[in-house]
């Protein structure tokens, strides 16, 4: 009896050590920064990139409010209601406080400066794709913009994915920071696209479809996805769902207009109002590599 | 009771399925002209989206005259196509005209008021050049989004 118990206890002990060693969070190497200086003109491109105010902005701020990052939309999915934070450089309320290695943790590894895990609404699985510069670069952008002291709303998350710790395993069962689509036969056109869509631009996140445990599933890279506010489904912007031109893609990026003219609708709206601030290269690029994506039937 | 019930449920059968099937003429006619204004949008934009995508050479006087047309056709009154009762809840496939463009009319007539800026400035810029027209067409764009996302129902 008292073997067995003595099993049951190191059994219990190893599973614990386990759980803790499987979630424990893991960061970047301080020494990742070592030479790099940020440009805040080239933030500004890499925020527009990665439609950081399309979430962080206050809900329906429009124009230049949409620069005053002080959190607060809400994302339902089916796990609970996701809140924006706060990251405007408000030292309280905000991310003033941070350095750049917080900002590299944060959108790269999905850790906040005090250890705990992001959910990863936080597209942070995508963002780790992108060069460590260009988030040097985006923190000096960052720290340019309005602090606003609007304090933070709890996620509404209920049992058991209230339990951050458990984000560690996730990660290490689904976060990949390599590239989605093979290098090879891409034009260099092609690899600035996917550079800009796999990693700032976040694309997957929406038009690739979720597992049960809200993992991407990779095999169906950008081939369509319910819709997690529960209207209608994302597209397939494959090629095997999207016959539209390069020009017809850039174009759209850049004005909102379909090829027969009508508008950009839902989400996606916002993501064409950050998109268009960069140059019109950038959004030709996205459209060849969208055309080098394996086709989804 | 029985028979009081299934006549309660009667009732709400008819009122449920004579909606779309009654829909008044009035309404139909709105609907159509509606959707026309809209398909004359989408054509004297067409004429713009091509010049912008390197589709159709650019043509000043060409690119004026359509952005003229938008400008037109923004600053028509239209209070007339969009009658009560003219949304998808009540008419069904027939429009796509959410019922909340009639509870928030401020929004909209904000909106429309952005449109016709955004197409006068548009008016004025097609002329110029290439650049002018490309940086002017986001505006209108947006405005006609604007509209879209929050009053019209989604496609899929």
């Amino acid at each position: 009896m008292e073997r067995l118990f003595l099993f049951l206890l190191i059994l219990a002990t190893a599973g614990a050590l386990g759980f803790w060693l499987v979630t424990r969070p893991v960061t970047a190497d301080p020494d990742a920064l070592t030479g790099l200086t940020g440009d805040a003109a080239r933030g500004a491109a890499v925020f527009h990139a990665g439609g950081c105010a399309g979430c962080h902005a206050a809900p329906d701020a429009e124009d230049e409010a949409r620069l005053v990052l002080a959190g607060g939309r809400r994302f339902e999915s089916p796990y609970g209601t996701f809140v924006a934070p706060n990251i405007s450089p408000d030292p309280e309320h905000g991310i003033g406080g941070w350095d750049t290695l917080d900002l590299v943790n944060a959108m790269q590894h999905g850790v906040s400066p005090g250890g705990a895990h992001y959910y990863p609404a936080f597209p942070y699985t995508s963002y780790a794709r992108a060069s460590v510069q260009d988030v040097v670069d985006l923190k000096a952008y960052l720290d340019t913009l309005p602090a606003d002291a609007t304090p933070n709303a709890p996620h509404e998350i209920g049992f058991p994915f209230n339990i951050r710790r458990s984000l560690g395993a996730w990660k290490r069962l689904f976060g990949d920071d390599g590239w989605v689509v093979a290098g090879d036969g891409l034009s260099p056109e092609a690899l600035r696209g996917r550079y800009l869509a796999e990693s700032l631009g976040h694309c997957g996140e929406c038009h690739t479809p979720r597992g049960a445990l809200g993992q991407l599933d990779m095999a169906a890279w950008l081939g369509g996805a319910a819709n997690p506010a529960g209207d209608g489904r994302i597209p397939n912007i494959t090629p095997g769902g999207l016959d539209w031109s390069e020009g017809d893609i850039a174009a759209y990026l850049e004005t909102g207009f379909t090829p027969e003219y009508d508008v950009v609708g839902g989400e996606m709206a916002e993501v064409v109002e950050n998109l268009s601030q960069l140059p019109r290269e950038d959004l030709a690029a996205i459209a060849a590599y969208l055309k080098a994506v394996p086709a989804v039937e | 009771m029985s028979i009081l019930r299934s006549f309660t449920a009667a009732l709400l059968g008819l009122g449920v399925f004579a909606g779309p099937a009654l829909a008044d003429g009035h309404l139909d006619a709105a609907v159509k002209a509606r959707k026309a204004h809209m398909q004359l949008y989408a054509f004297n934009l067409g004429q713009l989206g091509g010049m912008a995508k390197g589709e159709i050479d650019y043509d000043a006087a060409a690119a004026g005259a359509a952005a003229a047309n938008l400008a037109d056709l923004a600053a028509m009154n239209q209070a007339r196509y969009w009658p009560e009762g003219s949304d998808n809840f009540a008419m069904g496939e027939e429009t796509r005209t959410l019922p909340a463009l009639w509870d928030n009319i401020d929004d909209v007539m904000k909106i429309s008021g952005d449109l016709e800026e955004a197409t006068t400035a548009l008016a004025s810029a097609a002329g110029q050049d290439l650049d002018s027209l490309r940086a002017a067409l986001g505006d209108v764009g947006k405005a006609c989004g604007a509209c879209h996302e929050d009053y019209r129902q989604s496609n899929d």
